[in-house]
This record gives C-alpha cells, sequence and structure tokens, in this order.
C-alpha cells in the first residue's frame, strides 16, 4: 500500500464485489438491496422545525454520541478523588482532543478556583519574589502550541500482559490539545534568575498541593503557563484558571492549578517524584526523573471497543502516534502479528511533541488478523515490542510502557488485546 | 538527555548568561509573610523543615485519630489505600510493596507530603509538632527507630532511610532499544501465535446497555423510596456540650463524609439528616450492593443501628465500601450521633 491517498484498484474492487453474494457485476459491483426506509420514510427532522438558536447557549454533541465519553476503571484506586479516567480515542478522529474528553488524573479531587483569588508566586533564587495576577499573566507575550500530555503510567496495567480490553484504557490517559500561554522563561527572567539557580519547583493550588522538580534548561526551553486549551479557558479538571505545559514529559509534571514556582539549587525529592513516578527495574533499583515520553503508537480503529461491523471489504484502519522527543515522520502497520509490514499513511498537521494521526487503507479478506502499529520519531528511535522493553525493565515498572500494541480483529469484526510470539 | 544530565553533574548550566530581568514590569513584589504562608516545602538537607518536635507516642494517638481510617492502626493500609510500613525485601518480587521503610528515599518526603497533603480531605491542617509526631511514628511502624524516638528539627537528617541508594538517574538512552535503527519489513518471522489475551483475565469495565438500565432502575428506585412516609421528625432537644465533642470525632469521618450547608457527596455521601433516612437515598451517591440491598430490605437509620453500624461497620454490613474500621469507645459513638442529630434537623 503506498502512503498516498488513493482510490481502490479495479482488482480490489473485483475481488470485493466476488464476497456479495447475488450482486450484479454489471459496472459497479454492488449489491440490490430493499429499498431503504431511511429514505422512504419521511424522519420528524425533515417535517418539524428544529431547536432555536438559543437552545444550547453552550453546545454539546448530538444525543447520538452519548457513548463518547471518558470512562475510569474502578478498581485502579481506592475511590473517585484521587483516581484516573481515560480519553475515549477509538471515537476520535484527527489530532486534537475535544476539552471534555481529555483524560482526568486527580490527586485530591478538582480544584474549583476563583481566577479573581488566584495568584502565581515566584520565589526562591530570584533577584526580587514576584507575585502575579491572572490579569498580569495576560499582559505577557503569548504562545500557540499544539502538545499531547500523557500520563507516565498510561500502559501501565499492561506490563504483565495483556489486560484490559480497548484502546480507551490501554492508551487513553493521553490527550492532544492547542494550549495559549506565557512562556515561563518570560516569568523567571520577570523576577531574575541567580546565577546558583538550577531547578525549579512548581505547586498547584488543590488540597494535594502537588509538586515536581524541574530542570531550570527545560523551563527555560519550551515550557509554558498555559490559561487556555483548544481556544477557550482551562477546564476546571485540567487546572483552571492556570497550568504548567511542559512539552513531551510526562503529565504528572504539568501542575495544574498553578500557584507558585520556586527557584532552587537541588531537586526537592517530593512524593511524586519519589515515592511514585521512578520506575522500578528487575534488580530492585529504580530509575529517577524519567521525564521524557518516549515514542509510541497504537492502532484505535479497529480495536476492542471499535469493531470492525462491515466485516469484509474495503477498511481504514486508523491511529495516533507520538513521541516526547520530536515528530514522527513514519508509522508501520502489520496485519500478520510482524511478519510483514506496510506503510501507514500520515496525515493532518506534524507538530513537535503533537499527537500525529495515521491511517491504512486495505481491503479485508474477512480472515483474522493480528494488527500492530510501529512508530519512528524524529531522532530515529523505534517503538520497541513489550519483550524487547520487558528485557531491559522487568514487569514492575509501572510508568514509561511504550510497546506496541497488538489486537486480535477476528473474523467476526470483534477485536481482542493480546500479546504474540 | 544524557548530555544535559552530565551538563547538570558538572553544575555549570551556561544558561544564566542570557537571562535578563524585568523586562515587562509586571507583576509586584511579594511579602515576606505572602511567601511565608506558601514556602512549606522541605527538601532531604532539612531546608525548609520547621522548628518542632514529636514522639513516636504522640505519633501513634495523631496517627490513630487523624490516618488509620484509611492507612489502618499499624500503617498496613485499607482496603486500596496506600501501604506505609513494611515491604521489607519485596522489591524484586513479583508483587514490589513500596512503603517509607522499602522503598522511600527520603525522609524529608514523608514530612513534606504529610505537611502539605494529608489528611486526605483535610489537607495543612496538621501543626508543626503534629507532622514530626506523624513522621516519627512512621519511622516506628516501619522498625526504623525505637518507641521512645523523639524527632525534632534538630536531629531530622540525621534519618537516613534503607533505600536511599536504591535509586539512579535515567539512563534510558544507554539501552539497545535506543541503538536499534533498522526494521526488517517482510518475511520477518515465519510463524506467530498468541501467547497472552485480555479476556483470559477479564478485568475491563462491563459497560452494556444492560448494566446501564440495571443502574437506572436502581436510581429510580431510590427516587421512588425516598419519599415513604416517614414519621414527621420532631425537634428533640439536643445535647450542645455532646454535640461538640461529637464535632471532635467527626474528624475520623471527615476524610470521606461531609456535612452541613454546603456537604457534598466524596468518598462517602453527604450525612445530613441521616438520622431517620431510610438507608442508602442520599441522591447522586453510588451505593455498595450491600447498602442498596439494607434500602430494599426498608431500613431506616436510628441511634440503635446507627451505634451498632459505628461500632463494626463491616460486620454490620458485609459488603460496604465504607474502609472505616469502627469506634471503640461507646461515648464516641454517643457523641457523633448527637453531632449527626443536629444536622438532622
Amino acid at each position: 500500500m503506498s502512503e498516498r491517498l488513493k482510490s481502490p484498484t479495479r482488482r480490489n474492487l473485483l475481488k470485493g464485489g466476488a464476497l456479495l453474494s447475488g450482486a450484479a457485476l454489471t459496472g459497479a459491483a454492488l449489491p440490490v438491496r430493499a429499498d431503504d426506509p431511511a429514505i422512504t420514510n419521511l424522519q420528524p427532522w425533515m417535517q418539524e422545525l428544529g431547536d432555536g438558536v438559543d437552545a444550547m447557549p453552550y453546545g454539546v454533541p448530538s444525543q447520538y454520541e452519548a457513548h463518547v465519553k471518558r470512562r475510569t476503571v474502578e478498581w485502579l484506586t481506592a475511590d473517585r478523588v484521587s483516581s484516573i479516567n481515560f480519553t475515549p480515542l477509538h471515537e476520535l478522529d484527527g489530532i486534537i482532543t475535544p476539552n471534555g474528553l481529555c483524560f482526568e488524573r486527580h490527586h485530591s479531587g478538582v480544584a474549583h478556583v476563583d481566577p479573581a483569588q488566584h495568584r502565581l508566586m515566584i520565589n526562591g533564587l530570584v533577584d526580587t519574589e514576584l507575585v502575579f495576577t491572572m490579569e498580569d499573566i495576560l499582559r505577557f507575550p503569548r504562545e500557540n502550541r499544539i502538545y499531547f500530555l500523557e500520563c507516565a503510567a498510561n500502559s501501565g496495567m499492561e506490563w504483565r500482559g495483556a489486560q484490559l480490553n480497548g484502546c480507551q484504557f490501554t492508551h487513553g490517559m493521553i490527550h492532544n490539545v492547542m494550549y495559549t500561554g506565557v512562556p515561563l522563561r518570560f516569568l523567571l527572567e520577570e523576577a531574575g534568575l541567580k546565577t546558583n539557580a538550577k531547578w525549579l519547583m512548581p505547586e498547584g493550588a488543590d488540597a494535594a498541593a502537588m509538586t515536581r522538580s524541574i530542570p531550570l534548561e527545560k523551563a527555560l526551553d519550551d515550557c509554558l503557563v498555559a490559561f487556555k486549551m483548544n481556544g477557550e479557558a482551562l477546564r476546571p479538571e485540567q487546572g483552571y484558571p492556570l497550568r504548567l505545559v511542559v512539552p513531551g514529559w510526562e503529565g504528572n509534571m504539568w501542575i495544574k492549578w498553578l500557584r507558585r514556582i520556586e527557584v532552587g539549587d537541588e531537586p526537592w525529592h517530593h512524593r511524586e517524584e519519589t515515592s511514585k513516578y521512578t520506575d522500578l527495574m528487575e534488580n530492585g533499583k529504580a530509575r529517577r526523573f524519567t521525564w521524557e515520553m518516549d515514542c509510541k503508537s497504537v492502532i484505535t480503529n479497529p480495536s476492542p471497543q471499535a469493531p470492525l461491523l462491515h466485516r469484509s471489504g474495503h477498511t481504514v484502519l486508523s491511529g495516533v502516534a507520538w513521541s516526547g522527543r520530536g515528530t514522527i515522520p513514519r508509522v508501520d502497520i502489520t496485519l500478520d502479528g510482524g511478519k510483514n509490514w506496510h506503510a501507514a499513511r500520515l496525515d493532518g498537521p506534524s507538530f513537535d511533541k503533537s499527537m500525529h494521526r495515521f491511517y491504512f487503507e486495505f481491503d479485508w479478506d474477512g480472515t483474522p488478523l493480528l494488527l500492530q502499529s510501529r512508530a519512528h520519531d524524529s531522532t530515529g528511535y523505534i517503538q520497541p515490542t513489550k519483550n524487547e522493553l520487558r528485557a531491559i525493565r522487568g514487569e514492575n515498572s509501572i510508568y514509561h510502557n511504550n510497546a506496541i500494541q497488538t489486537w486480535h480483529l477476528r473474523e467476526n469484526g470483534e477485536a481482542e488485546n493480546v500479546e504474540v510470539s | 538527555m544524557l548530555k544535559f544530565l552530565s551538563i547538570l553533574a558538572t553544575g555549570t548550566l551556561l544558561l544564566t548568561g542570557s537571562v535578563t530581568a524585568g523586562s515587562f514590569n509586571l507583576g509586584r513584589a511579594a511579602t515576606p509573610a505572602e511567601v511565608a504562608a506558601w514556602n512549606i516545602d522541605v527538601r532531604p538537607d532539612g531546608q525548609g523543615l520547621p522548628d518542632g518536635r514529636g514522639t513516636v507516642e504522640q505519633g501513634d494517638e495523631i496517627f490513630a485519630e487523624r490516618c488509620a481510617v484509611c492507612h489502618g492502626d499499624f500503617a498496613e493500609g485499607v482496603d486500596r489505600w496506600p501501604v506505609l510500613s513494611g515491604g521489607d525485601d519485596t522489591l524484586t518480587s513479583d508483587r514490589p510493596v513500596k512503603t517509607i521503610g522499602s522503598y522511600w528515599p527520603y525522609l524529608s518526603t514523608v514530612f513534606d507530603y504529610v505537611n502539605r497533603a494529608m489528611p486526605f480531605g483535610d489537607a495543612q491542617s496538621l501543626k508543626p509538632d503534629e507532622v514530626y509526631a506523624i513522621t516519627a511514628f512512621l519511622l516506628y511502624a516501619n522498625d526504623l527507630v525505637e518507641d521512645d524516638f523523639e524527632l525534632s528539627h534538630e536531629n531530622f537528617t540525621s534519618v537516613l532511610l534503607p533505600n536511599e541508594d536504591g535509586f539512579y538517574m535515567d539512563d534510558r538512552e544507554a539501552s539497545p532499544i535506543f541503538k536499534k535503527r533498522d526494521v526488517c519489513m517482510t518475511d520477518c518471522k515465519a510463524d506467530v501465535k498468541i501467547t497472552a489475551r485480555a479476556q483470559v483475565l477479564d478485568v475491563t469495565p462491563e459497560e452494556t446497555k444492560a448494566a446501564e438500565g440495571a443502574q437506572a432502575e436502581t436510581e429510580a428506585a431510590s427516587a421512588e423510596l425516598a419519599p415513604v412516609s416517614l414519621p414527621e421528625p420532631v425537634a428533640a432537644v439536643l445535647d450542645d456540650a455532646l454535640i461538640e465533642k461529637g464535632a471532635k470525632v467527626f474528624k475520623k469521618c471527615k476524610a470521606c463524609h461531609q456535612v452541613g450547608e454546603k456537604a457534598k457527596n466524596r468518598v462517602g455521601p453527604n450525612l445530613n439528616g441521616i438520622i431517620g433516612q431510610q438507608a442508602a437515598v442520599v441522591s447522586g451517591f453510588k451505593y455498595s450492593k450491600a447498602l442498596k440491598k439494607l434500602n430494599d430490605d426498608g431500613l431506616v437509620w436510628s441511634d440503635e443501628n446507627l451505634d451498632a453500624f459505628l461500632t463494626k461497620p463491616k460486620t454490620f454490613v458485609k459488603g460496604t465500601k465504607m474502609a472505616f474500621a469502627g469506634l471503640k469507645k461507646e461515648k464516641d459513638r454517643v457523641a457523633l450521633i448527637e453531632y449527626l442529630k443536629s444536622h438532622s434537623q
């Protein structure tokens, strides 16, 4: 299959047509059916007046899209307040995640912060310890950037084997939105960094007062203090009114409800970078400060929550790929569990540290398939298999599982999360 | 990345030269009191520790009152709440138990976290001496100090945790995965076998139409049951002193329950009007099957059955998701029930 979008060949059409019983193979090979009541019946929306313009001042999706929602896995955490839910990747296309579908992870629930009472303080190793109001923040120059945010524990339940049936659950701790924000460097420059400044500690205003240590080089490179996502104010569950954006690095560092940034000369070794978000290896030692999110991809359609209802014939396979180290120039697809690979077609914008969308169009003959995607990033890194990753990491590290995912597609079009030899 | 780390190690970040201060003239200087109010973080070298002290014995008492509801009397963890003690020699096992004693590298992390985020639902309510005492108790619970130990800002940095050397800087980029540059595209393997399947484990959340329907049914049933003709509540004369004592006992419940004007459902349902209320009827709260069964049986919360429930929740309602171990002292239960009554009229 080529990487360019093209029409089915005559050979493929004939092959597809042959599977349709009773089809007259004259001209276009399409079956003759009974009249479709969707056409012959008058539907209510064709006759009755619809809602007026103000029926919904803030619009929501069609009532027929109610199944498109974030979902949680209850047994993962002790309660709903310090918990996680997952983005329905199998229901989305393109590269942007709608704001209301961005996965949530809170440690002490969603703080509802009054922006008039919100302050951002910069203290520590600076010339002048400063306080900014939201109005102050809005007077700095802004940038618009599209970045993915992935929880370091995304796919963390899959280390020991195939566990959850659905890319929402195996890969849904990720979202990709456009942020509008102030480069963090501008705020730090305003306070004036002392020469021994090396680390930052952003802190949230929620009841978890979440903190992480971030090296100064990253802060000065591409971090943003964001107040908008996809053009509108941050959602409360994403840190309204202010969140830190740490492009390509693990989601836990993107402090929500950002109220303070301390500048120091050493890391703080706080709870979220010692007890959690460290990667335990087989020998009992643990990697710390594993910040970058490795190159990764997943086929979102078909997948266990998105079966191929049409059975055989022309099929659109789709998925997403991303890397915390750059862009995605290439994705490979296999239909047979890795015996043979094909180039996927990347479509849509390609931004640094953003999700990329890929497609692979093929003529499914209706036999079972073992589907995998393998992403390459702009540094040359190639997404590893689960076994390659486990050989180095063991099975206890929870975080940073970027292994190739396999879906077993059965004759009936249903898919299951599996591992292959 | 590696290059960057080596820069860090040598301590020469060649970046500060490019930084110029004060170019937009925005914001204002923070006052010392403002910085002090928020600057509560503590580092392994002791920077940020407030003056104070607390003993294992004091910590034991505070822990039992404020922490044990989730973490257990011996920091062993209740249900899926974090285990804080034990786990020795498990880091190389199939099921590592990562506790303060077995995994955490620095004691300052314990102090900082308890001080900023605990108790769950009542953060930053502990005084420095209480945080020292709880930290001392957690050391004791992990067999790292004797029962007569006192922790203070003076001896804090002399206490080392066993796993301090158990961590090393990210070295992913040195692994063979980062060296790989070529991939096979055709005839890469002769045979492919399925070696693991999700359906064997079957832990994916069920969400069929039937399940959603069943939940809607339960909600409808609750709605129907809620207004059953309960006797008109008679405003009883309550004992203010007892209510005050009950308010103190309620601290143990606050991690999960709210009561009062703005009370919302949290980990547990809000408890406004609980006395004289039918079981499992607070709207918007997802009850356990066990509590729903009490509703089916028509149980109405009274002094007597609430007392029995609070004595040992899991004995009174087998299958409740309330993790609380229970109130052993009768006078605590009586005071708490009086307090809840004051929010039931």
